[in-house]
């Protein structure tokens, strides 16, 4: 299915490999989860409540009698879900601003990064709690909120790549030959500032999954019954003496799926920063 | 400046000094943070005023005895019923005399009453995990650069890859269990045991201990992973230097080169990470402090984020901006202490 080339390539980095590895197992657990799942995440087995790891219950149950690898994989779809779309929020406010910032230049840039300083000194945490403790604590505004939050670091870095290709000639080049602006930033400029900024993106992926995590933990975050990682942790602690199975494997989940997105984003980080590997 | 005809040193000349230069820099950066601090209350005030349910939904739609002139009396009680922009020049025209203004939960203290018998808790929670961070990360950072790829190395990486992804709240949960139940070393929550007015000074303080120790632990896990890698990182970014060659050629042992000559640059950038990592300490103390319950500034936040309580919210707000610029601030003045370079430019920021 490889190609040998690909093969060598991901032989000789390992963190790559084994980050592509996690990445594309849960992605495929959380997507698969219907048919995966061996009982429906909200089926509630009442003679099997509290139950620990057994062949029947591969990762047992829960209070209810829910069965905690079913739960686990359609969390699974919940947590990926924020994690991409708040990236994606993220992505797109840094990269704009970023761009627009770095090209313009002058007293719109210093807005920008003014904004982007005021935004890094926020208890930004506090905020997003704040937020949506305030607004239902939905699926839509979780992702909002925790995209509206992260774009600053996506921000500098597209400025920072904008400010030197704006210089180039193929821009200049662009420039006289009359396209529109909008289409010089997103067409010339943006991708050629491409590869940093997607690495950038995986990694907040991953903290978008650790914040909707910790939210769903304070119950401000996914609702009950729709299961998430977050929550099932919530859920447990309560009975975290008696049956502690059940906050054992959500934050396995989590970790796992945080560790292979981080793997992922630090090693091509390193490869396109061959001065770290020097 | 410099003219044959005035060798004194007059007015005119001031701002050619060292030390003009010094405080023209600190007080621009101070007029910054200022600017920046107003920015924040700006922001953060129109997002929770604007957002719906207001603090009188407990006492009143949630209550079915109040009726709707309760709730009129409870709005202008707090003010509630004037025009947003009203509303937020009281406010900040009290901030700038240095009054919170009064919680709207039922108690109605001041703020800033509340707030300050919270913070030493989280403070000092903080600054033991801070200190206990640098002590393992720096070493560890060094020891990683200099051998690099070593196996020490290579289980440091690893480690933290594992810190990095570990949610700290279940961090929290696994050494309870261990800790706390399976083993019964130590106490899994709150902040004293039951018997602890009848203690020793001592014994207070061991039981204080006894309960911070997990807490503490879970902090310092969070900030460890990231501290530990960037001490490696900024190494060996100094280790390649033509000057840590040349102390290399003149003889100097291993042992003077890493310590005199390279430590202190890789140093320097640990300072502006430590600036940097106030908001997420503040915002990490909600979720250890739920977990712990223990009675902190996070625990407060979160509370008053529950009840909307608005003078609250916007408390903890300013304060933890100030922190936050005040940590920045002495990150600024640390580096500019460390690295002449940056003294002598004068250059913002």
């Amino acid at each position: 299915m490889m190609c040998p080339s690909v093969r060598r390539f991901l032989g000789r980095n390992g963190m790559l490999a084994l980050g592509l590895g996690i990445v594309i197992f849960m992605s495929l657990a959380a997507l698969g989860a219907p048919w995966l799942a061996p009982y429906p995440p909200d089926a509630e087995h009442l003679d099997h409540v509290l139950q620990a790891p057994s062949a029947e219950f591969l990762l047992g149950t829960d209070r209810l009698g829910r069965d905690i690898l079913s739960r686990l994989l359609y969390g699974g779809r919940v947590s990926l879900w924020v994690g991409f779309v708040a990236g994606g929020i993220s992505l797109s406010i840094g990269t704009t601003l970023g761009l627009i910032s770095g090209y313009f230049r002058h007293w719109v840039d210093e807005l920008v990064m003014r904004l982007v300083d005021i935004m890094l000194c926020f208890p930004s945490f506090f905020l997003i709690l704040a937020v949506i403790a305030f607004l239902e604590p939905s699926l839509t505004n979780i992702m909002i909120v925790i995209g509206l939050t992260s774009w600053m670091g996506v921000c500098r870095l597209v400025r920072a790549e904008t400010l030197s290709l704006r210089e180039r000639e193929f821009v200049a080049a662009a420039r006289l030959a009359g396209t529109s602006t909008p289409r010089i930033l997103f067409w010339h400029i943006l991708p050629n500032a491409l590869a940093p900024v997607l690495i950038t993106a995986t990694l907040g992926i991953a903290g978008a999954i650790l914040v909707e995590s910790s939210l769903s933990f304070l119950g401000l975050g996914v609702q009950p019954p729709m299961p998430s990682w977050g929550n099932m942790l919530m859920e447990g602690k309560a009975t975290i003496e008696t049956a502690p199975w059940l906050s054992v494997y959500p934050g396995l989940a989590i970790l796992i799926t945080v560790l292979g997105y981080n793997l992922v984003g630090e090693s091509l980080r390193d490869l396109l920063d061959p001065r770290l590997s020097a | 400046m410099d003219g044959p005809l005035s060798p004194a040193l007059t007015p005119a000349d001031l701002p050619g000094t060292p030390l003009f230069a010094a405080l023209l820099r600190l007080g621009r950066k101070l007029f910054w943070m200022l600017l920046v601090l107003w920015g924040i209350t700006l922001i953060s005030f129109w997002v929770i005023h604007l957002a719906p349910g207001s603090p009188t939904d407990m006492e009143t739609t949630l209550n079915p005895v109040a009726g709707a002139a309760a709730r009129q009396q409870l709005e202008a009680l707090y003010g509630l019923d004037k025009p947003l922009h009203v509303q937020y020049f009281d406010w900040l025209t009290r901030l700038l005399h240095g009054d919170f203004g009064n919680s709207m939960s039922a108690d109605a203290r001041p703020v800033l009453d509340k707030i300050f018998e919270r913070l030493p808790l989280t403070v000092s929670m903080n600054a033991i995990s801070l200190v206990l961070t640098l002590l393992i990360a720096i070493p560890v950072g060094i020891l990683s650069a200099c051998r690099r790829n070593s196996l020490l190395d290579r289980s440091v990486t690893v480690l933290v890859f594992l810190g990095f992804a570990m949610p700290s709240f279940w961090l929290a949960l696994l050494l309870m269990l261990w800790f706390g139940i399976d083993l019964q070393w130590l106490p899994i929550s709150g902040l004293t045991s039951m018997d602890y007015p009848r203690l020793s000074p001592w014994g207070k303080f061991c039981d204080l201990a006894r309960h911070l120790v997990l807490p503490i632990t879970v902090y310092t896990v969070g900030s460890l992973a990231g501290m530990s890698r960037y001490m490696r990182a900024c190494m060996l970014e100094v280790l390649r230097q033509d000057y840590i060659l040349t102390a290399r050629a003149k003889g100097l042992s291993p042992r003077q080169v890493i310590l005199r000559h390279a430590l202190r640059n890789a140093l320097l950038p640990v300072i502006t990470l430590l600036g940097l990592s106030v908001p997420g300490l503040i915002g990490g103390s909600v979720i250890i402090e739920s977990i712990f319950a223990l009675p902190g500034l996070g625990q407060l936040f979160y509370s008053a984020v529950m009840a909307r309580d608005y003078t609250m919210i916007m408390g903890n707000l300013v304060l933890g901006a100030v922190l936050t610029l005040a940590g920045n601030l002495l990150a600024d003045l640390c580096y500019g202490f460390a690295d002449p370079r940056i003294r002598s430019s004068g250059d913002r920021q």
